[in-house]
């Protein structure tokens, strides 16, 4: 059972704008740690030459959040914000499950903002998505909203407004179990990842569209090439490249913005600063890990500490214990630790493409540092990871049979090895007729917690100047640690963890099988800049249609090499891992490049609810309505 | 003569305004935003003369489909333009990696001044050359046809070395412009850039023009040179 120390209990509504009194300085207050308690300022451009605070924390069931522009500096240069109350990240909301909580969220920008509860399940006009759940916060102007909290876990919460994410509107939302918490721990602290930089996003999509590789400074250069050529030969080489040379991509395009223009944050401090958490001896410590990141995915390690995780996306689950984990934009994990009182511990969190990092200090004692480890290799993709299958795959790890499809078709391209005959390998199809599969409501559809049995199904849709690639075979996304993680095991001894791992704690409470399938394809056009689902963009997509009580199959397909979270709104995803009994529930989902993962929803949300990537760039493409009525 | 580009410049020019007005707005994800970009590919100083140089720019309007592009080609010599061209094309994307344009050309220089109807298209093939090759149509059923292609070789992340080439084929004999029919001139150049951030990039190179076929006999029977290597200092931007 958790007993924590007193903490000064702050009511939201007392508060100044400026005031900073966070959770660490108020309990570190208790514990005699000499942080100062609380801060204020006067004016703006003041408050970016402090040294910077983790959030603070609010409890209680009403608050005032006060979202407006905010003068930081956080890189060395002067820089605009926009912030909730003031604070980045936005206060750590600490509510208690069945309480009704009243949020009211004053929106002092120039220009429309919104706050969606993320994670959070309630009625669809307390979602908070400007355009399906309300009109939006206009400048001036509040919003109250008002939900029963009927769940506990961590979650978070953002801007869905605009690109108001990047700049710095997210918090933590930690709520507390009404039954008693079958997670034991002494004490938790928040890890809330983000991404900050001083441009404005609206500039860095703008760039994205006129060079998508501006970001990335890990190109192939000559001297890679003569690397390669010395190791393997001129023809191994040449047949290497030959794929990625006809496709016209790059096997280093991991992130579309990386630490060229990022500064990787933990709590809203930096890396320099080291954001510390801190512990008594003997304590089991709750880490609440929350990726609120615009565009990065990150890996997240403790050298020389084990991390059970207990839950995944504020839902518990049998813990597993790792070494690593990836945890994808706007997923949280929590992981309980036992630290030494004597060392002190790095809280690792290096970027998917490892172009930068943020970390923080686990420590009994406030004047420890901990070893900063160095970044893991950088990546590259693989055949495997454009959805292709070549030499050294296990086929048997395929969940997907390829149902009703004509095998001879498929296997031509993967016997050959010919490179050239895999950029059309559909082309001899006939997409019209298939087209039909992919609402598959046949009575043969996979059994539930095992995914679809169906094969890869392209919509006529995604073919045209707007898609670029398109899988032939999905690759199984439940069983793979992701790009950049498979070898961790062997190389550094690493359990990392995958969503395989993941099963529920408690068991599936909608056991029914999935009455129909829905194939969805995440597409896109890399050199573009263009995001969509099976080809269509959000502004030219029809809503997605489900029926009110309906137990459905979505299954995603990966037609990209970009690793993409997706985020259901309004109900849960529930991942089939292969275990039927229990299933986890998650909110947001990472889709791994070439690959496919499927999921049961129980619609049993009335109302609109967005359904999109998590990559702030990638959304306003990719991104569709779901309807449940 | 071109009455079109008056207008479309205007409306251009006002949504160019807009979308620098909007910079700052901490709001607003759209999808596919209309966005501007002007790209100079060369602007170069040739063999140290300070009257001597080449512009080859390009600007762009529009969405990630559809484009208004306004291409300038401009070679001065000792204080003379040899070649000063401008094109201004719909550009519409027809496949992931390439896009049709479709348009006119005016030439300035050489004297007599001429226009064209332009029929391009422009993208990345594989193997990663960038590839613009147009066909063009001028008055009395004049025709030419001119390709270009380069190549950038990442020698390491900032400086890169960029072969190109670009031919130029005439339907026609013009001999007020010293033009035979054929494969009447090419480029052949080498550029050595280097990206002091990814929007300007210095760089030193060579170029070597000649002429061809019948265009160097009328060129020789001109006396003049034939070809012609010559080296430049320049640079690229955009924004």
């Amino acid at each position: 059972m958790k007993k924590q120390p007193p903490l000064t209990l702050l009511s939201s509504s007392t508060m100044s704008r400026r005031r900073f009194i966070t959770g660490a300085a108020a309990s570190s207050t208790v514990l005699g740690f000499g942080l100062h308690s609380s801060l204020s300022f006067a004016d703006p451009l003041a408050d970016s030459k402090v040294k910077r605070m983790p959030p603070q924390v609010l409890r209680g069931n009403r608050f005032d959040l006060n979202i407006g522009y905010q003068a930081v500096n956080i890189t060395g240069k002067d820089s605009l914000a926009t912030t909730v109350n003031g604070s980045l990240p936005a206060p750590t909301l600490r509510w208690k499950e069945g309480d009704t909580v009243t949020i009211k969220v004053t929106n002092n920008l120039s220009h429309d903002s919104s706050i969606h509860w993320h994670g959070m399940i309630l009625p669809t006009h307390m979602d908070g998505v400007p355009g399906l759940s309300f009109a939006g916060i206009k400048p001036g102007e509040s919003y109250e909203y008002q939900f029963t909290v009927n769940q506990s876990g961590t979650y978070w919460y953002h801007s869905h407004s605009g690109f108001q994410e990047q700049t710095g509107i997210y918090g933590a939302i930690v709520i507390e179990p009404k039954e008693p918490d079958p997670v034991a721990y002494d004490r938790d602290h928040v890890v809330l990842l983000s991404d900050w930089t001083d441009e404005i996003p609206e500039n860095i999509y703008a760039k994205l569209k006129k060079m998508s590789h501006y970001y990335n400074r890990r190109e192939r250069t000559t001297g890679d090439l003569w690397r390669d050529i010395k190791e393997k030969g001129v023809g191994n080489t040449w047949n290497e490249r030959r794929m990625w040379n006809q496709m016209r991509m790059s096997e280093t395009d991991i992130s579309d913005v990386t630490g060229e223009t990022y500064t990787y944050l933990m709590n809203g401090m930096t890396p320099e600063d080291g954001w510390k958490a801190l512990f008594r001896n003997g304590e089991k410590v709750r880490l609440r890990i929350i990726n609120a990141s615009a565009m990065t995915i990150f890996d997240v390690r403790i050298p020389g500490l084990k991390m059970t995780v207990v839950a995944s996306d504020g839902q518990n689950i049998e813990p597993v214990s790792v070494d690593e984990f990836r945890i994808g934009v706007a997923e949280t994990y929590d992981v309980i630790v036992e630290p030494d009182s004597d060392s002190a511990y790095t809280i690792f969190a290096q970027s998917i493409g490892r172009t930068g990092f943020t970390r923080g200090v686990l420590t009994a004692d406030a004047s420890l540092e901990a070893a900063i480890p160095a970044m893991d290799y950088a990546p590259t993709l693989g055949h495997q990871d454009m959805g292709m299958s070549m030499a050294g795959m296990d086929h048997s790890a395929m969940k997907m049979p390829m149902g009703g499809m004509d095998h001879s078709a498929m296997k031509m391209p993967m016997e050959g090895m010919d490179h050239s005959a895999m950029k059309m390998p559909m082309e001899g199809m006939d997409h019209s007729t298939m087209g039909k599969n992919l609402n598959n409501s046949a009575s043969n559809l996979g059994k539930a917690g095992y995914g679809t049995n169906v094969g890869v199904v392209h919509a006529k849709t995604e073919f045209g100047p707007h898609v670029d690639m398109r899988v032939e075979l999905m690759q199984n996304g439940i069983t793979d640690p992701g790009v950049g993680l498979r070898d961790h095991q062997q190389r550094y001894g690493r359990k990392v963890l995958t969503y395989a791992d993941i099963r529920n704690l408690t068991p599936t409470i909608d056991t029914r099988e999935p009455e129909r399938e829905i194939q969805l394809h995440l597409t896109g056009n890399m050199g573009r800049y263009m995001w969509s689902m099976n080809g269509i963009s959000f502004a030219d997509a029809k809503p997605l249609a489900l029926k009110y009580g309906e137990r459905v199959r979505i299954v995603l397909v990966n037609d990209t090499m970009m690793t993409h979270p997706i985020h259901l709104h309004g109900v849960w995803s529930e991942l089939e891992t292969g275990e039927p009994n229990y299933i986890p529930r998650k909110h947001t989902i990472m889709v791994q490049p070439g690959s496919s993962v499927s999921y049961l929803v129980t619609a049993d949300a009335m109302g609109k609810w967005a359904y999109h990537c998590h990559l702030l760039f990638h959304m306003p493409g990719m991104m569709r309505e779901v309807w449940i009525s | 003569m071109i009455d079109l580009p008056k207008k479309w410049l205007t409306s251009g020019l006002f949504s160019i305004a807009l979308i620098f007005t909007s910079h700052g707005v901490l709001a607003g994800a759209k999808d596919d935003p209309l966005l501007f970009m002007l790209n100079i590919d060369k602007f170069e100083v040739r063999d140290g003369d300070d009257d001597s140089y080449a512009l080859e720019a390009d600007a762009w309007l529009g969405y990630d489909l559809n484009k208004l592009r306004l291409k300038v080609e401009v070679e001065r010599v000792k204080g003379t333009n040899e070649n000063a061209e401008l094109q201004l094309l719909y550009s519409r994307a027809i496949a992931p990696f390439w896009d049709l344009q479709l348009g006119v050309r005016h030439d300035i220089d050489p004297q007599p001044e001429q226009s064209w109807a332009v029929l391009g298209v422009q993208g990345i093939s594989p193997y990663f050359f960038d590839i613009d090759a147009a066909l063009f149509i001028g008055k009395s059923g004049r025709s030419a046809f001119r390709f270009e292609a380069e190549y950038e070789q990442m020698l390491t992340q900032r400086l890169v070395l960029i072969p190109e080439i670009e031919l130029n084929f005439h339907g026609q004999t013009d001999l007020s412009r010293n033009i035979g029919s054929g494969l009447a001139s090419s480029e052949l150049s080498l550029r050595l850039v280097y990206q002091v951030r990814r929007e300007f990039s210095p760089y030193v190179g060579v170029t070597w023009e000649a002429k061809h076929g019948r265009s160097k006999r009328i060129a020789e029977s001109n006396g003049e040179e034939t070809d012609n290597v010559q080296f430049v200092v320049g640079f690229q931007a955009w924004f």
